[in-house]
């Protein structure tokens, strides 16, 4: 039973007087808060975060994720290693209690979620990415909803990097394929036209072809000059395409190097890839 | 404050309330508030084992009563023997036949492979049982209902004690567990169905039933008399005229200072109180124990997590009948007390606000899952319903004395004030679940 | 002919109240399934919320007629409507700032808000009761019929007659613009999208800087509309009465429920089917039969089905029926 008598439901579950699902699960925070010039840093930084969700323990130790232009960067590590609160820390879904986050010379540690999206993040959460029962054209409008330009131009960029989004873009996102649903959710993350784009797991729960398909796309995405930073379950398949790459263990930097360079570390190699 | 020491507190509160309306005011009225604030503590008592225990949102509460108050027609009027003999059991045959053709459906349903075959059998036996049970039923129930109208034109109840069913009058006692009887199997029939499915329909399930078995009970005059009503129904304590033609109470009246009308109104209020309490103390005790068993613990684990509790073998949807059955038939208890009390059956008088929506506010205001929170709410909302629908015109009158006697807003606002007591529930149940959601006395 | 005039029976007894009625369920399920869709509660107070915008209307129009200004053949309580709505609209707003909106910062279950929505519909109808009183009102002015029966024997030569009346056809013109103009708002405008997409997933649609305050107020100022306008329809093709309005709340509940709730099409499919279930089995089909059946099969009795007063019966069998066969309504899945 929770804390507040608010989110106690006594375990009722009548769907003729409640809907289930597609409801918030995250505090939502009211915008506010000022961004501050930080120049001098590397365009994206997460820097000695620490923190970890409400009032629970610490998730992240000191830890520090950065991008620079042009750069894919990986975040891999050991289930429960903090990988994913690293990157929602990064973009403000938890309370940093130290440490900040830094964007294109700019310090938006106090930023909410939704304002550092206007500052130019794509996020791309794990699960529930999708808008299921829209078509895939509204699921881009919704992503450019912040946008009151016209949005056209960037909403035919996505449709060469994703042609089949094209061909399906009446049908209801939630009657795609799975891997499909995922390119529409990268495409609607960068409908912002974001600085750079955030993935959580994008591969998650997606076949080997669909796998390897997903990674060819992300990196025609980066391809066209926006960083991407990425957390990834298949520690092996990422730091393939990782200009760099960190490694997380219990909330905390193991190793940082290219993905080059960790494949070869001996270390990396015995802990996380298997031998 | 520990628990019990702000369970006491809040017992003191609501009978120092029901003690200053006697005082103040008059005690048969406060008599009255008592005993109606305690069948009211056993509907809350009903309903906060539905809610408060399994989190169970019965929106039909209002139905369950009616139920029990057509158990104290049926068990303690005496039977109309011309009526029997007339239709009576033409009437049961056509039921019968209704009952063979359900059960025949659902057989048909489940022994035949889908397909056109069976939808064609099921429509037949659709259509050719309603037709055989309208023919045989309406007879039955044109020929009772065609006996002596202006007072009776139904079946009547099962009292056969003589001179209108008074020699027996511990009939309307029986009644009582049988209005609770009644409810429980409907209960289970709509529980079967609406608890089945993976997230249930119970709200909008109760909310018709109490409506179906409201039309039923006006509509079906060989059974209730319908919007006739049935009045004169006997009583389990003595009448008033006939303790003030007794020389043995005048005389104890007298000695204790007492005109003997007055005595007799209160001793017969003070006898239903006895009654009634016996009972709310007997189910309390009840719940309590329920409470603390361990199916109390099985049922507070379901409603907490109830993934956990399916995945360790126990039968939530079971186990959530149960609670609904047993809840229910409280309601039809206190349904059967409360038409016994009111001594007339008037189905128009069953309303959704003050028979089911009312007992919520009660639950919620005296704090869901806490037993005594409930019985307590029940008291202290039913006093506020009706001090709120007794004084409001007073206090309307002495609010609105600024304004010329004559004045259409005053006298508007004058006549509006018994409606005020809508917008006083309306506005306490709020209240409470801004400022004190867990109820004024929280479940732990 | 016999089987023309059957036909010309059963729609003027039958089906154009059905419609009428349908129209109206549709409309006030609309409403619910939007709340149900986006705040994610049944509102307990959608029936008086209704009455209270009907009442408001009915005072208006008493107003407009007391001051000479009438609609000529139309009811001018549709002159008064646009009041109504934009007393209901205050109304739900000033709920929403004043009860609601401290539920949805502690992100409170929705079944809280459901009985919070209890608290408000005691206290709405309360209000309403002060307001306007508990009496039954007539407020339709204006000319009865569109098409008298007497015109339509004589323009067709049938035995039967067919009458419309204005209200009827009110309430289907008013319907039909109603539902078109929602649909193309919640399709094609920008904040109807806003609105679906924090319907869908309202995690996803923070994230995309769709403000979800605007979205509630937004939804609030709609469901107002429209349970005014179903109010003010129901009220003059029948009568107004509090309570009634509060009754409606069961029909209402399960035309949106047998449709698929959070589902707009459905909502309306739903108060159609709820309403021809109704009419139909509550109505005496007696004369349709003897014009359909050959003489001897004619019936002897009224046929009807069931007496007029279990209608909320039928609509509970109905939702019955289609919850057993299909737990999630008409229309599953997709909400607004």
């Amino acid at each position: 039973m929770s804390d507040s008598p608010y989110q106690d439901d006594r375990g009722n579950k009548d769907r003729s007087i409640t809907r289930a699902g597609g409801g918030g699960t995250s505090q939502h925070k009211p915008s506010g808060g000022t961004a501050r010039p930080a120049p001098g840093t590397p365009f994206l930084i997460g820097e000695a975060m620490t923190g970890g969700y409400g009032k629970g323990p610490d998730i992240l130790h000191a830890c520090t994720i950065a991008v620079e232009p042009g750069e894919i960067a990986v975040i891999v590590g050991p289930n429960g290693a903090g990988k994913s609160t690293a990157m929602k820390a990064m973009f403000g879904m938890l309370d940093v209690r130290s440490g900040r986050v830094m964007l294109d010379g700019e310090d938006i540690t106090a930023l909410s979620p939704q304002d550092r999206v206007v500052k130019g993040m794509g996020f791309v959460p794990q699960t529930h990415n999708i808008f299921a029962t829209m078509t895939v054209e509204e699921n881009l409008e919704m992503g450019a909803f912040i946008r009151r330009d016209d949005f056209h131009d960037t909403m035919t960029q996505v449709y060469d990097l994703f042609p089949i989004l094209k061909e399906k873009r009446l049908q209801p996102a939630g009657q795609l394929s799975g891997g499909q649903r995922q390119q529409v959710a990268v495409g609607r993350a960068l409908m912002t036209k974001p600085k750079v784009l955030m993935l959580d797991e994008p591969t998650a729960g997606v076949s080997p072809i669909v796998m390897d398909e997903l990674f060819d796309r992300i990196i025609e995405v980066a391809r066209t000059g926006i960083p991407i930073l990425m957390v990834e379950q298949n520690a092996r398949q990422a730091l393939e395409i990782a200009d760099k790459a960190y490694v997380l263990v219990q909330g905390a930097n193991a190793h940082t190097g290219t993905g080059r360079e960790l494949l070869a570390d001996p270390d990396v190699r015995r802990s996380f890839l298997g031998g | 404050m520990t628990d019990s020491l702000r369970t006491g507190l809040f017992a003191a509160f609501v009978a120092g309330l029901i003690i200053a309306t006697g005082a103040l005011d008059n005690w048969n009225l406060a008599l009255v508030i008592l005993n109606y604030g305690l069948i009211s503590a056993i509907m809350a008592l009903g309903v906060n084992l539905q809610w408060g225990l399994a989190g169970l949102f019965n929106v039909g509460i209002m139905g369950f009563v009616a139920l029990g108050g057509l158990a104290s027609v049926l068990i303690s009027m005496p039977p109309v023997a011309a009526a029997w003999t007339a239709g009576g059991l033409r009437t049961l045959a056509g039921l019968a036949i209704g009952a063979v053709a359900i059960v025949a459906l659902t057989a048909v349903y489940r022994r035949m492979a889908a397909g056109k075959a069976r939808t064609i059998v099921m429509l037949a036996l659709t259509v050719a049982g309603f037709f055989a049970f309208r023919t045989v039923f309406d007879g039955g129930v044109a020929a009772i209902e065609a006996v002596n109208p202006s007072l009776t034109g139904y079946l009547g109840g099962a009292n056969f004690g003589g001179d209108a069913g008074r020699d027996w009058w511990w009939m309307p006692i029986i009644a009582w567990p049988v209005g609770g009887l009644l409810a429980a199997g409907a209960a289970w029939a709509i529980g079967k169905v609406a608890l089945g499915l993976r997230s249930d329909y119970l709200a909008i399930a109760t909310l018709g039933i109490a409506e179906i078995i409201i039309a039923v009970i006006k509509n079906e005059n060989w059974l209730s008399r319908g919007v006739l009503n049935v009045t004169g129904l006997p009583r389990p304590v003595p009448y008033e005229t006939d303790l003030q033609a007794d020389p043995a109470f005048v005389a104890r009246a007298a000695d204790l200072g007492f005109d003997a009308t007055l005595a007799s109104t209160l001793w017969v209020k003070l006898l239903y109180a006895g009654l009634f309490a016996t009972f709310l103390i007997v189910l309390l005790f009840l719940a309590q124990r329920a409470l603390h068993s361990p199916w109390g613990r099985m049922m507070r684990a379901i409603r907490d997590n109830e993934v956990a509790a399916e995945a360790m073998g126990k039968d939530v949807t079971r186990r959530h009948l149960q609670v609904f059955v047993i809840g229910s038939a409280i309601c039809g208890l206190a349904g059967a007390m409360m038409t016994t009390l009111d001594g007339q059956m008037t189905p128009a008088g069953y309303q959704p606000l003050r028979f089911t929506f009312l007992v919520w506010v009660m639950v919620i205001v005296g704090g869901s899952g806490n037993n005594f929170g409930a019985v307590l709410g029940g008291l202290l909302i039913w006093w506020l319903w009706v001090a709120v629908g007794e004084y409001g015109p007073d206090l309307m009158i002495w609010v609105t004395s600024a304004l010329s006697e004559d004045s259409t807003l005053r006298a508007g606002l004058v006549d509006s004030a018994p409606q005020m007591r809508y917008i006083v529930m309306g506005t306490v149940l709020l209240m409470i679940l801004r400022f004190s959601p867990r109820g004024i006395l929280p479940e732990r | 002919m016999e089987f023309l005039n059957g036909l010309v029976f059963l729609t003027n007894f039958v089906v154009v109240p059905a419609l009428a009625y349908g129209a109206q369920l549709a409309i006030g399920a609309l409403g619910v399934t939007l709340v149900y869709a986006i705040l994610r509660f049944s509102n307990f107070a959608h029936g008086d919320t209704m009455a209270f915008g009907t009442a408001v209307t009915i005072k208006v129009t008493a107003l407009l007629v007391a001051l000479g200004i009438t609609l000529g053949p139309l009811p001018t309580a549709l002159l008064a409507l646009p009041v109504g709505i934009a007393a209901t609209m205050l109304l739900v707003l000033g709920t929403d700032w004043l009860v609601y909106k401290f539920y949805r910062v502690q992100r409170a279950k929705p079944v809280i808000l459901v009985i919070v929505s209890l608290g408000v519909m005691f206290v709405l109808n309360g209000v309403t009761r002060v307001f306007i009183g508990v009496g039954d009102i007539q407020f339709a002015d204006g000319a009865r019929f569109v098409l008298t029966v007497q015109q339509f024997k004589d323009a067709t030569g049938l035995d039967e007659g067919l009458a419309i009346r204005t209200t009827q056809a009110i309430t289907l013109v008013t319907a039909a613009v109603t539902v078109a103009a929602l649909f193309w708002f919640l399709n094609r405008t920008r904040t109807g999208k806003s609105m679906r997409a924090f319907s869908d997933n309202e995690d996803l649609a923070l994230l995309s800087g769709i403000d979800p305050n605007r979205v509630v107020r937004v939804t609030w100022l709609i469901v107002a509309a429209l349970a005014t306008i179903a109010g003010v329809l129901y009220g003059l093709d029948k009568s107004f009465k509090a309570f009634t309005y509060f009754q409606l709340l069961l029909p209402i509940f399960a035309a949106a429920i047998v449709g698929g709730i959070g589902n707009p099409v459905g909502a309306i499919a739903g108060g159609f089917l709820i309403a021809f279930a109704e009419v139909t089995v509550t109505y005496p089909l007696k004369k349709v039969l003897t014009y359909w059946l050959p003489d001897s099969m004619a019936p002897d009795g009224l046929v009807q089905l069931l007496s007029g007063d279990y209608k909320f019966a039928v609509s509970f069998m109905i939702l019955l029926i289609v919850l057993l066969f299909r737990p999630t309504g008409l229309f599953k899945g997709q909400s607004i």
